[in-house]
């Protein structure tokens, strides 16, 4: 059992979990995931690990919520315990010295990117990050991006905190003022389709982070492939990043939508039981 | 004494209308009477041909005589010094590839054989029911890491502890058993069964700790530190496809991921349980094993209005159980014989819609002494399917082998291990099952495990010899 130590609200629905996991707050690096479950009857959750603390064998997990399961974990109290994690999955980001690098992070995606964030920083990087959200009361993380960057950008949709816009206009200017070696873009798949775009124009290789549906998160089942450079790969293990140009975006898109009838009818039901 | 009867004693089976509609198991079982009858019918042979044809070399005449004999905590008795997993291999062996094949009942032309594994099953659930006090063992032998917690691990873990070592399992998911939680459907295999043959060998000392991915969660050095020696059973692990286009549309699936969505997260109880599967009407399934009919039986108990097998060879070369695929036909299972997939073909959301195939015809036989399919030009057509589902097998997952280069593989990744012993290149390091052979039977992953208790023992015991000298 793994027991949650402190549960805060960042936002209305997005949500920030410190759980006990000592083994994997030892190994867990920048870029990597736990598979959680909340009880017996529960989904397998994949979400990303936004920090480490080794020494109180602690996890930091930032999720939003979009469905039951993810519903459900906001429910859960301090004190209270999930009954499986597992981890620390997925290959880690490269951290290394690169030069200048570019880090770009929408809405909970966020929270996967801050660890990259750090580590780059922590290895020598010129860090310059771009943060965004819908609005000001939706973007996270801002000062611990701060901290860790040597420039920081601010990005809301309607403009109500930073530059008005999209992130990509905000990454467009910043290749055209100086070279970036390195990018990363971690956010919704929309976004880091167009942030690849972007990148690929100024020709600066960009990582992106693939959070496909996964059932084991070991290379067990296949569910979570996505087509990388016409190959299969398979984004648990091979992953989740992997460089933004080979991405078959549309492939990935569709198969994320895979089960979206199922999910509505189990949010709904789970709604419908909260409020009786 | 009745006059023995030609056929085997038949046992009670769900009937099919019935069955397609539930993942209840397919066999019920015999009762002691049926038993007794059917164990009447062996011929208690000296030089017993099945006994060397058992993987675990079982005392099969041994155990049958102590049930018409009415004994059946002495049948349990016998069982048990061979296997630690009986009703698991009384329901899933091919015996009729391995003992029954070679019964000499069943070598004059009027009689089956005797009904070997259904009696199996008999004992060990009547085991399951009546369980034994369990005897305090000391661990002090020293200490035996187990990867993996299907057949194989559990087989050596059950083994090791009984000769008096201290084991811990390792299990990557959440629940132990491995292909036999995740693979292997209820209706052929009550989860219910695995967990108490599970139990019974957590309560000879095994600790099983699940959610442990070797490599990731703990590492090979780390085990190595810790242990006197480790036994790799992991599986092979990894799904294979086709690869042909337009395996990235919704609806495609590889079998690993049908089956651990059913079995594993109970998808079938979806909403209940969280796990969904999407709803299907026309299922495709390709491959002709013993997965292919697993996943093509659950489809249809999932409601699938028409369930179709495509095999690129004829039926004579179908390698599922005979059982199995009777028991497929029964329940409305179509098959297209010597038929092989060539394109997903894509509706407008990305979702499938059909299966383009074409016809083979089989040419001279491959390496494998089987003929190899061709595929014959001209003669594709479209298979209506909102699910295909690819059971065409694995390979070996690298998430551990990658994090530990030291350990031999073979040209296909599984690891290399020596036959007689599991003995890897890494002294110390055992590994059998379908990480070694590629995807194989239960017993024969079991045998394997058995293999390696007997091989830890003797290297543990060598190693403390020379190191207090
Ligand atoms: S989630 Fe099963 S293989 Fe990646």
């Amino acid at each position: 059992m793994f027991k949650i130590t402190e549960r805060t609200a960042l936002t209305d629905n997005e949500y920030q979990i410190w759980l006990e996991a000592p083994r994997i707050a030892t190994k867990a690096q920048p870029g990597q995931f736990i598979i959680l479950r909340i009880d017996e009857q529960g989904e397998r959750i994949p979400l990303t690990i936004c920090e480490a603390d080794a020494s109180a064998g602690k996890l930091r997990i930032i999720f939003q919520v979009i469905g039951k399961s993810t519903a459900q974990l906001a429910q859960v109290k301090t004190g209270m315990s999930l009954l499986d994690v597992v981890g620390p999955l997925g290959k880690p980001t490269e951290i290394k010295n690169y030069g200048t690098v570019m880090l770009v992070g929408g809405g909970v995606g966020i929270a996967a990117l801050f660890p990259i964030v750090k580590g780059l920083k922590q290895a020598g990087n010129r860090v310059i990050t771009i943060i965004g959200a819908k609005s000001k009361n939706l973007l996270i993380l801002q000062e611990e991006c701060a901290k860790y960057s040597d420039e920081l950008i601010l990005v809301t949709d309607d403009g109500s905190l930073g530059r008005k816009g999209l992130v990509t206009e905000a990454m467009a200017d910043v290749l055209q003022r100086e070279p970036i070696n390195q990018a990363w873009a971690i956010g919704p798949s929309i976004m880091m389709k167009f942030c690849t775009k972007v990148a690929t124009q100024f020709n600066v290789p960009i990582y992106v982070s693939l959070n496909p549906i996964m059932v084991d998160g070991t290379g067990m089942c296949g569910g979570c492939r996505v087509t990388i450079g016409e190959k299969i790969k398979f984004a648990c293990v091979d992953g989740p990043e992997f460089l933004g140009a080979e991405v078959d975006w549309d492939g990935f898109i569709q198969r994320m939508r895979q089960y979206h009838p199922e999910e509505v009818t189990a949010y709904q039901a789970y709604q419908v039981k909260q409020v009786h | 004494m009745p006059k023995r009867s030609y056929n085997k004693t038949p046992m009670r089976e769900q009937a099919p209308e019935v069955r397609q509609h539930n993942f209840k198991e397919v066999a019920l079982g015999y009762n002691l009477q049926e038993g007794q009858l059917e164990a009447s019918r062996c011929l208690q042979c000296k030089d017993a041909p099945c006994i060397l044809h058992c993987p675990v070399m079982i005392d099969i005449p041994g155990f049958i005589k102590q049930i018409k004999e009415d004994d059946m905590e002495g049948a349990r008795k016998v069982l048990n010094r061979y296997t630690n997993l009986p009703a698991i291999c009384g329901r899933v062996c091919p015996q009729e590839k391995q003992c029954e094949m070679v019964c000499r009942l069943g070598q004059s032309k009027k009689f089956e054989p005797v009904a070997i594994g259904k009696l199996e099953r008999l004992v060990a659930d009547w085991s399951l029911e009546h369980p034994e006090e369990s005897i305090e063992i000391t661990h002090d032998k020293g200490k035996v890491a187990i990867i993996g917690s299907g057949p194989s691990g559990l087989t050596a873990a059950g083994d090791l502890a009984k000769l008096g070592y201290e084991v811990v399992v390792f299990e990557a998911l959440q629940t132990a058993g491995g292909v036999l939680t995740y693979g292997i459907p209820e209706f052929r295999l009550p989860k219910q069964i695995v967990q108490k043959e599970i139990d019974q060998i957590v309560a000879q000392g095994v600790k099983i700790e699940t959610d442990m991915v070797v490599g990731k969660t703990i590492t090979m050095d780390e085990i190595m530190e810790d242990f006197d020696a480790c036994y790799i059973g992991v599986g092979a692990g990894t799904p294979h496809f086709m690869g042909i286009p337009g395996t990235d549309l919704t609806g495609v699936y590889a079998s690993s991921e049908y089956l651990t969505r059913i079995n594993l997260m109970h998808g079938y109880e979806f909403p209940h349980y969280d796990t969904p599967l999407q709803p299907a009407k026309n299922v495709v399934v390709i491959g002709g094993g013993n997965v292919a009919m697993d996943s093509a039986r659950s489809a249809k108990r999932l409601g699938a209005e028409t369930v179709t097998v495509l095999y690129r060879r004829s039926q004579e070369e179908l390698p599922a159980r005979v059982e199995e695929y009777h028991h497929s036909v029964e329940e409305d299972i179509q098959y297209n014989w010597l038929t092989s997939p060539v394109e997903y073909i894509a509706g407008d959301h990305g979702q499938l819609v059909g299966v383009k195939c074409i016809r083979m015809k089989l040419g001279e036989p491959d390496e494998s002494g089987r003929r190899r399919p061709l595929p014959i030009a001209g003669s594709e057509f479209v298979v209506p399917a909102d699910t295909a589902i690819e059971a065409i097998g694995q390979g070996a997952n690298r998430v551990m082998l990658d994090t530990f280069p030291e350990l031999a593989t073979n040209r296909w990744g599984y690891v290399q291990a020596d036959e007689n012993t599991c003995a890897t290149s890494v002294p110390g390091i055992f590994a059998g099952g379908d990480i070694v052979t590629g995807a194989a039977t239960v017993i024969l992953a079991m045998g394997a495990g058995k293999i390696a208790a007997k091989e830890i023992d003797q290297y543990v015991q060598n190693k403390q010899v020379t190191t207090t000298v």
